[in-house]
């Protein structure tokens, strides 16, 4: 839920009456963030900064070596490191800062594995290292600096190539006023070395001192700190990433408008396909190509801008060195450039080559997607708000009433008593454990919000202690930071100090957090932070966390208060239990805390529609438990437009519908009895297919290849994915093409894969790879295919919740490919413990079908696990008749099987092979 | 794998409480039992194929309709039976059997799934029947208070049908009346206008006789202040030395100008002045006055006010003879009706009888008071024009008085205006934090408890209960917009009471009201009570 208007708030009312969509108004553009605009004004052209070789240090992993800009003489110190798994690590940092500048803590999982590092070549201008196999180098050069990445004698990526390099070194303010007055002739020398060596400074330009958007002054006592460099990705056209934006999967060229913008905000009623900054912030970006998959990650958590321009025309310049290097002018070019408030140049240039080793690569860095509880992956009941324990009940009810199935129902803020979060409303909440107990009795559970403003009152213990233990963040003048928010005067909690947080996670232990219970989980919201009467409805950006600035640690704010609410809910249940905490804010890492989702969404078709782009964008970075809320959260949705919602949550990692609290009821029975049935089918199609999403969980919880995938990554030579974004592939066996349009009674879908075929999941219908589609539709369901070559496990016996189903029996989908063989696997595990991981109690088999023989073999065998699941039947697509089917089990015995084949179709079914689902077996059709 | 028991020992209840064991598949009802025979191959209910029995509850679905599997969880749309002996039998969907969760009172669909049950039908029949009871013994008397009301409403219904006709009767006369009046109204009133018109004509004249009077004197006068020398004549010099007279304005009064408004003599004597003083008149300023004159212009013109008009009161509402009907804050078209409710005789006196000011100039004397034949003119025509407001007023009175009788009549008021006593009714509840106020087929409004103004939750919309009985629900509609969402309406569920009273409230979604009212007039006549119906739960 939430936005930064409530009628309780006046202020905000004012602001916000008026608005029907976002008010841009309430948000920087580039030129009003002032080291935006600096940065801007800088073109591309010759580099002031030169390498001084003489300086170069090179230990086995390390080489590092200064640069000075020509301009002022400040000397910069760069260091590159070769990591393992074919990544190179750019840092750039002043060599003698006034003061340290931050380095982004607690993103990267631990420091990253180095490899050796060796100079294969030198003369006076230019510096060659190898960066080990497959012929890969970096080619430094010294004026105008600038590195370049090759593989044999392809570039395959440049740094500074534009020079646009630039690197506001910390500086003293000088007296500008009594200076001018007294020298104003002196004012526009640009620079003037004195006695010492020592640099004058540029000259004084409008924002670096100080900086006032509409009624707020952010005074920046450390003066202009921005960084910036430019990056060329020759033969790329195609980018991918950045998020988060309400904008196309590709990225768009910025050259005519803003920069695409990272800054956590709270923006309500965010406008679609537009750069400005969302709720959550992470600095990857992808590049793609027939050649070669790319990253980019600039770690880097201040306020952060990219442009992306796409000229082919431009080349630079190569030194000698590279003559060797073949450029064809014709080839399309992609250049990025980035820009950061403050902190340093730190990237990590991840070399792929193909998608699934940029995932890896990424996944090494900061880790991968926290493997959630069973049940999270189910249907989530949300709305802003479930008014007291009455409504809650009468909901959960209406769900059995209704034979829908849930895991979840959701507490938005007015649970809680006066927004003091870990409390619950008196008089509406009485009995939280009452309502918890009799949820628990229905084997499902209950999300609580608990936002990180905490409400300036002295009889509020949470308040008092945070308080007390001085760890609220600080304005400028070393006071309590206070800002408006749901609770009116909030403070707030200083997440980026680990003992703030080891506190903050003890408050969720059952004692602490009266009426909690362990299906009880939580959700954080306006963790951007919100700050309702703050610059851009956030935090100043000269409030102080210890030492640092908001501004360094901005986009970090949100990452930090999901990490430790999530090892609260990790302690509580003494590491037994896996947690589940989603967050509207994040950064690079938040996949390691839980699930996110797109905000405060509208009822619209186009935001149904961009939450397809947008989710793929975040699983490509490596969160890829997304969602968008299921209907809209403002406005009413039409039913049509509900129950195409419902079809397409159904297929997207995090499935929960939400509403705000002024739009009319919406639980799912309410559209009539036709959309009941609707919205009933789009969620069992869900519990159905939760076999594969858990195991497509675990897959990315082990390899951090992201769950909800564009057709590019799986398809990565068809030039006709990449722009692909009103369709999506889930793993690389199911493709998805949600309806999107109103009144919609057909779609056109691509199906990729040259010699593939595809089954429609719904009517059992082959289609070949390789081909644009046209699909009629009705309001049933959505086109979903099965890729031929592929088993999935289903439990087709759904029930009300997820837990409901956990001893259930599989049934195998075995959609045969053009080879007549397929694969897939099955995890199972106890659902919801880290026993998978601690005690390696788990099932993972590889079913695989080839030479009409179908089997299950152990894909972890020192691993154990007993499920009381078994396999209650196969469907084999694509197969022709057999004379019999034959079960070999692990004991050797056989026994024939029935089976029913129903020729228009080609569909096999193999009835009851009873086998327990963790067992060795073969099936032999003959 | 799972280990199933085809067949069960049931012991179904019978009413008179002796333990019968049938034997058939579990989940089967009874009813279905004779489709279930363990001798026979099993056809699938819909009859789309027929499989061996022992594939009865074999935990594998094998037909579409889930007929063969009504004790498992296989089939995706089968359902379970439960006998629950003492309670009543349900059907539960299949996908509850061995969830873990106890649905069934007898504990028969958890018989594999470690769910630990207890058998409570026991418990909640007895309490069912407590409940049942307690209903019937409400709808009972409930039922025999809503004869009373349909026999009061009829009577009511009756009594203002020939109230109204004898209105509509009485209104006749009383149209002619009106118009009888009307006409002596007008017939009176003509004379009354002649004879006005006559007055103020002879006025107009006598008034035109005293100015020219006035001219004459003031033109002798001049002319003696203007013959300075006293000769008799008025000469050009002498007419110089009134500057004022300038017929330029350019601030000389020339030989040329002054003889020129002699009309080119050099002197006038006081019968050719006569043909001066028209000329000069308007600019000349007496050589008496002229220094006063200049003194009292700066004085500030003495502004005219009636004294009257500011002490005339406003609108005094004291006097409003309704105060309790309210007037929330954002007022809607609607007021208009409830105001109709009451017949508000202070609209129709709104004429102020206040006679207006009259406009007296200073100079000019008042009019003289009419003679005495205007006068009884006057008198005679505003007894007319009083008789004949009094007549309209009247008819006025008596059309508001069918309209808002012909309005409640036409209302629905159930089938048998059971609902009739609750209009102009109103019924309040106090919650923790406000008062609501539900006056049926007018409307539904809640105040703060501690202060603050009255929300308007709805105004009456229409009875909007199911198809079968649309007099379970009231809609209230249209009530104060909400801040970005729609008007606040409210739903009144009716349900069967001894008592008229408003049970409960809540806001379920934002500015959208629940509340929930009990009246006999709902109540259905009582059934013979089955203490153990058949019915499927309802739901």
């Amino acid at each position: 839920m939430a936005a930064s208007c409530d009628s309780l708030l006046p202020l905000v009312l004012l602001l916000c009456l008026s608005a029907q969509a976002v008010d841009r108004s309430n948000f920087k553009t580039c030129d009003q963030s002032a080291f935006c605009k600096r940065q801007r004004e800088l073109k591309p052209g010759q580099s002031p900064y030169r390498a001084l070789l003489d300086t170069l240090e090179l230990s086995n992993s390390r080489l590092s070596l200064q640069l000075i800009n020509d301009n002022n003489k400040v000397r910069l110190l760069l260091e590159l490191y070769r990591l393992q798994g074919n990544m190179t690590r750019v840092k750039i940092n002043e060599l003698k800062p006034l003061k340290p500048r931050y380095e982004v803590p607690d993103v990267l999982l631990s420091d990253p594995i180095t490899e050796a590092l060796s100079v294969v070549a030198q003369d006076e201008n230019s510096l060659v290292v190898s960066l080990g196999g497959k012929d890969q180098r970096l080619i430094l050069s010294a004026q105008p600096f600038r590195l370049d990445i090759v593989e044999g004698s392809q570039v395959v990526m440049s740094l500074n190539s534009r020079g646009l390099l630039a690197f506001e070194h910390l500086r003293t303010r000088k007296d500008t006023k009594s200076e001018s007055e007294q020298a104003p002739g002196q004012e526009n020398v640009e620079q003037q070395t004195d006695e010492d060596g020592q640099i004058k400074e540029d000259d004084d330009k409008p924002g670096m001192w100080e900086e006032t958007f509409k009624s707020h002054t952010d005074s920046k006592p450390n003066g202009p700190t921005s960084i910036s460099l430019d990056f060329s990705l020759p033969g790329v056209e195609h980018v991918y990433g950045i998020p988060e934006h309400a904008d196309t999967l590709k990225l768009k060229n910025t050259d005519g408008s803003d920069p695409y913008r990272l800054y956590n905000l709270d923006v309500f009623q965010y406008e679609l396909h537009n750069p400005m900054a969302l709720y959550g912030a992470v600095p990857v970006l992808i590049s793609h190509s027939t050649d070669r998959t790319m990253g980019i990650f600039w770690l880097n958590a201040a306020e952060t801008w990219v442009d992306i321009s796409s000229n082919t025309a431009g080349k630079t310049m190569f030194g000698k060195i590279l003559d060797f290097v073949q450029v064809s002018s014709e080839a399309p070019q992609t250049d990025v450039r980035w820009m950061s408030e403050s902190g340093i140049i730190d990237v990590f240039i991840m070399l792929g080559p193909k998608p699934a080793d940029v995932f890896t690569q990424y996944a090494s860095l900061t880790g991968t997607q926290s493997f959630p509880p069973l049940s999270a992956l189910a249907y989530h009941q949300c709305r802003w708000n479930y008014n007291d324990q009455e409504d809650v009940k009468t909901v959960d009810q209406g769900f059995d009433e209704h034979d829908i199935p849930y895991d979840f129902i959701w507490l938005d803020i007015e649970h809680a008593d006066g927004k003091r979060y870990f409390t619950w409303d008196p008089s509406k909440f009485p009995q939280p454990k009452e309502m918890l107990q009799g949820l628990m009795d229905k084997r499902r559970k209950l999300v609580a919000i608990v936002d990180p403003h905490i409400k300036v009152d002295s009889g509020y213990k949470i308040h008092n202690e945070i308080r007390s233990k001085n760890f609220y963040v600080k304005n400028k003048d070393g006071g309590d930071y206070e800002g408006w928010c749901w609770p009116g005067n909030a403070g707030y909690p200083d997440f980026t100090n680990p003992e703030m947080r080891t506190w903050w996670a003890s408050q969720f232990a059952y004692d602490q957090y009266e009426g909690s219970m362990e299906n009880q989980y939580i959700w954080n919201d306006m963790n951007e932070p919100s700050v309702f009467n703050g610059p851009e409805v956030t935090m100043h950006k000269d409030a102080l966390h210890g030492v640092w600035e908001h501004r360094d640690v901005h986009n970090l704010y949100g990452l930090y208060v999901q990490k430790a609410t999530a090892d609260g809910l990790i302690q509580r249940s003494e590491g037994v239990q896996r947690p589940f905490v989603l967050t509207r804010a994040f950064f690079a890492g938040s996949q390691r805390y839980g699930a996110v989702w797109t905000g405060d969404n509208a009822a619209e078709w186009g935001h149904l529609k961009i939450s397809i782009p947008m989710c793929l964008s975040l699983g490509l970075v490596g969160i890829s438990f997304c969602g968008a809320d299921v209907g809209g959260f403002f406005k009413h949705p039409s039913a049509e437009l509900l129950v195409r919602w419902y079809q397409a949550g159904a297929y997207q990692p995090f499935f929960r519908a939400h509403a705000h609290i002024d739009t009319p009821r919406r639980e799912p029975w309410l559209f009539g009895p036709e959309n009941t049935a609707l919205i009933r089918e789009a969620i069992r199609q869900r519990y159905a297919l939760l076999p594969y999403w858990y195991q497509l969980f675990y897959n990315a919880h082990r390899t951090g290849q992201p769950v909800m995938r564009p057709l590019w990554v799986e398809y990565p030579d068809d030039f006709a994915t990449f722009s692909i974004e009103d369709e999506y592939l889930i793993g690389k066996d199911l493709l998805v093409h949600p309806v999107t349009d109103e009144g919609a009674t057909g779609v056109t879908a691509y199906l990729p894969g040259k010699g593939e075929v595809w089954y429609d999941v719904h009517t059992f219908q082959k289609h070949d790879g390789d081909q644009s589609l046209y699909i009629p539709v009705t309001m049933s369901s959505i086109p979903v295919f099965q890729r031929g070559g592929s088993i999935i496990c289903r439990k087709d016996r759904v029930r009300r919740s997820s837990s409901c189903m956990e001893n259930d029996p599989y049934t195998l989908y075995v959609a045969l490919g053009s080879q007549g063989s397929a694969e897939g696997e099955l995890y199972i595990d106890d659902f919801h413990t880290f026993s998978f991981e601690e005690a390696k109690q788990f099932v993972h088999r590889r079913l695989s079908f080839s030479a009409n023989t179908l089997s299950s073999r152990n894909l972890a065998p020192d691993s154990q696990f007993s499920t009381a699941s078994w396999i209650e039947k196969i469907v084999i697509f694509g197969g022709s008749q057999p004379s019999s089917a034959t079960l070999k089990s692990a004991d050797g015995t056989e026994s024939a099987l029935e089976f029913e084949f129903d020729s228009t179709l080609a569909v096999l079914t193999l009835r009851k092979p009873g086998v327990n689902a963790a067992a060795d077996w073969t099936i032999v059709l003959r | 794998m799972t280990c199933l028991h085809l067949l069960l020992t049931l012991v179904f209840a019978v009413s008179l409480g002796t333990p019968v064991e049938i034997q058939r598949p579990r989940g089967v009802p009874l009813t279905k039992k004779q489709f279930y025979e363990e001798s026979k191959p099993f056809t699938c209910l819909d009859g789309s194929r027929t499989i061996p029995f022992d594939r009865v509850n074999d935990d594998y679905c094998d037909c579409k309709d889930g007929s063969d599997e009504p004790g498992t969880a296989a089939c995706p749309n089968g359902s379970f039976h439960c006998t629950n002996a003492g309670y009543r039998p349900m059907f539960i969907p299949s996908s509850r059997i061995n969830d873990g969760i106890c649905d069934c009172c007898d504990t028969t669909d958890e018989y594999n799934s470690g769910a630990k049950c207890e058998n409570t039908c026991k418990e909640l029949g007895r309490k069912e029947r407590e409940v049942l009871q307690k209903m019937a013994e409400i709808t009972k008397e409930g039922f025999l208070l809503k004869q009373q009301l349909i026999e009061e409403a009829k009577k009511g219904q009756q009594e203002k049908q020939s109230k109204v006709t004898d209105m509509q009767e009485n209104k006749k006369q009383l149209d002619e009346k009106v118009e009888a009046l009307r006409t002596v109204k007008e017939t009176a009133e003509q004379p009354e206008k002649e004879a006005k018109e006559r007055h103020l004509k002879a006025w107009e004249e006598q008034k035109a006789a005293i100015r020219l009077e006035k001219d004459k004197a003031k033109m002798a006068e001049t002319f003696l202040e203007l013959d300075d020398n006293a000769d008799g004549f008025v000469s050009v010099s002498e007419l110089q030395s009134h500057a004022e007279l300038d017929p330029d304005a350019d601030g000389t009064l020339t030989e040329i100008e002054a003889q020129g408004l002699m009309g080119g003599a050099e002197q006038v004597d006081t019968s050719t002045f006569e043909s001066v003083w028209p000329k000069i008149k308007d600019k000349y300023h007496s050589e008496v006055s002229r220094e006063e004159a200049d003194i009292s212009c700066l004085e500030p013109a003495p502004v005219e006010t009636p004294p009257d008009e500011v002490k005339e009161p406003v609108v005094d509402n004291d006097s409003e003879p309704y105060p309790e009907d309210d007037i929330s804050e954002e007022e809607d078209e609607d007021d208009e009706d409830e105001d109709d409710y009451h017949e508000d005789d202070d609209k129709v006196s709104a004429q102020p009888t206040i006679k207006t000011p009259e406009k007296t100039h200073e100079d000019e004397e008042a009019m003289p008071p009419y003679d005495a034949d205007t006068q009884a003119l006057i008198d005679a025509a505003q007894k007319a024009r009083d008789d004949f407001e009094e007549a309209e007023k009247a008819l006025r009175e008596m059309d508001d008085q069918i309209r808002n009788i012909e309005k409640e009549l036409s209302f629905d008021f159930g089938p048998d205006a059971e609902f009739t006593y609750l209009y102009s009714q109103c019924y309040e509840l106090t919650t923790s934090e406000y008062i609501y106020r539900l006056c049926p087929f007018n409307r539904v409004s809640q105040k703060p408890k501690y202060g603050g103004s009255e929300t308007n939750l709805g105004t009456w919309g229409s009875w909007s209960g199911p198809e079968n009985n649309k007099y379970l629900l009231m809609k209230y509609e249209q009530g104060t917009g909400c801040w970005q969402g729609p008007n606040r309406s409210t739903t009144v569920k009716l349900t069967c009471g001894k008592e008229t009273v408003v049970t409960s409230t809540s806001e379920p979604s934002r500015c959208e009201y629940l509340m929930e009212f009990t009246t006999p007039a709902v109540c259905q006549e009582p059934a013979n009570i089955d203490p153990s119906p058949h019915d499927h739960v309802e739901l």
